[in-house]
């Protein structure tokens, strides 16, 4: 009879042993806050849909200090999620050949991390400007 | 021997079958040098202090990928870490994660051989050629595309470093995907359809969440995440490209 008895270690609590798997399941988690901010700008628009009194009355609800609590909470959470998800990017992609030579994978990081940064200003220049 | 030997703490997670219920913890005292790799501590252990300590070695230099063990944690090579990095404090070794404890440091890697062997990891000719005909010429750039995915030594510290697989031992994983990706990218190789095959089943590329650590842990710079995700493009390009050209035999 064979003596072979392989044991199977169980993976309950697995990403409280590694560092690296804290941060990957914080990086999953603040996903939840780019789908409720998604949440939130679905409602601007349907309460736009149902004419000026909707609105306005949404605009006044978003000035409450629990919800801008929440727009900097959320703030903070995405970019904690655009850093991360720009960060394992470069693992994600087909090389980048420049030249004959391959592109290294911080150059593709700051590349991503430079345009998000870019498009925040741009779009924020752009409703600056258009509110004045 | 000097006035006062250093000794270090290794602390081994021991478990053998035919005694054991479970694994449970064992601490050696070491004596100790600023030279001594991990592997030369468990090596000690088992020449001095503990003839039934099971682990795998051979090459002592990174090469041949079989000592494999987690080191306070995390995947490491045996013989590339070093003892000094942690000493004074206690040092604990343990059999590779997520794969089943054969006994001591040793895994069972049956699954991953099955899996290695169902990649066909062997270039499969796009056209045959006579001798006459001389040899496959490749440019750098050819070379380029597979290279660092042919430099894997099967050391599974990447199978150690992912979640998922610890979630589902069926999943492919990152090791033999890489090696599947290198002879796909292969000028050389016609077996791509075959093999994409495997790459779009339930044990393929989409078990991957890009948690990312397989990568980090690689000796060898392979970087696997990278060979699973683009597959997963080519995966959904597979897909939607066939209602275009219909070429039949896709599962
Ligand atoms: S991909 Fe890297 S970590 Fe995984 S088996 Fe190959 S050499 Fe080891
Ligand atoms: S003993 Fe060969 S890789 Fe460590």
């Amino acid at each position: 009879m064979s003596k072979r008895r392989p044991y199977v270690r169980s993976m309950d609590g697995w990403w409280r042993k590694n560092p690296f798997f804290v941060e990957y399941m914080i990086h999953e988690g603040t996903a939840l806050f780019v789908a409720a901010y998604a949440g939130v700008l679905l409602t601007g628009l349907y309460r736009l849909s149902q004419g000026e009194a909707a609105w306005n009355a949404w605009l006044a609800a978003l000035k409450n200090p629990w919800y801008i609590a929440f727009h900097l909470a959320a703030l903070a959470a995405l970019t904690y999620h655009s850093y991360t998800w720009f960060k394992i990017m470069p693992r994600t992609m087909p090389p980048v050949v420049v030249g004959g030579e391959r592109l290294p994978g911080w150059v593709i990081t700051a590349g991503g991390l430079a345009a998000a940064a870019a498009s925040c200003l741009g779009l924020l220049a752009l409703v600056w400007g258009m509110a004045r | 021997m000097s006035e006062m030997q250093k000794t270090i703490e290794i602390e081994v997670l021991r478990y053998h079958p035919e005694k054991d219920r479970e694994p449970h913890r064992q601490v050696f005292e070491v004596p100790f040098t600023d030279d001594m790799s991990v592997l030369q501590g468990v090596q000690y252990i088992k020449d001095y202090l503990d003839g039934s300590l099971s682990f795998r070695w051979s090459c002592r230099m990174a090469i041949c990928g079989s000592c494999g063990m987690m080191i306070n944690g995390i995947p490491s090579l045996s013989c590339q870490t070093f003892l000094r990095d942690y000493y004074p404090a206690r040092v604990r070794v343990e059999a590779l994660a997520h794969f089943p404890i054969e006994r001591d440091l040793v895994i069972n890697m049956e699954g991953f051989i099955e899996k290695l062997e169902s990649i066909q990891p062997y270039i499969i000719p796009k056209e045959e050629r006579t001798l006459a005909q001389g040899e496959y010429l490749q440019t750098p750039e050819q070379l380029n595309a597979y290279e660092q995915f042919s430099s894997c030594i099967n050391c599974l510290l990447c199978y150690a470093a992912c979640p998922q697989f610890g979630l589902n031992s069926s999943f492919i994983g990152p090791a033999a995907t890489a090696l599947l990706h290198r002879y796909n990218v292969d000028s050389r190789d016609g077996g791509k359809a075959e093999r994409m095959e495997l790459i779009n089943s339930e044990e393929g590329v989409f078990n991957c969440t890009a948690v990312g650590y397989c990568s980090e842990v690689c000796p060898k710079h392979v970087d696997p995440a990278n060979a699973v995700n683009q597959n997963k493009t080519n995966s959904a390009a597979d897909y939607f490209l066939r209602f275009l050209a219909p070429k039949g035999g896709a599962k």
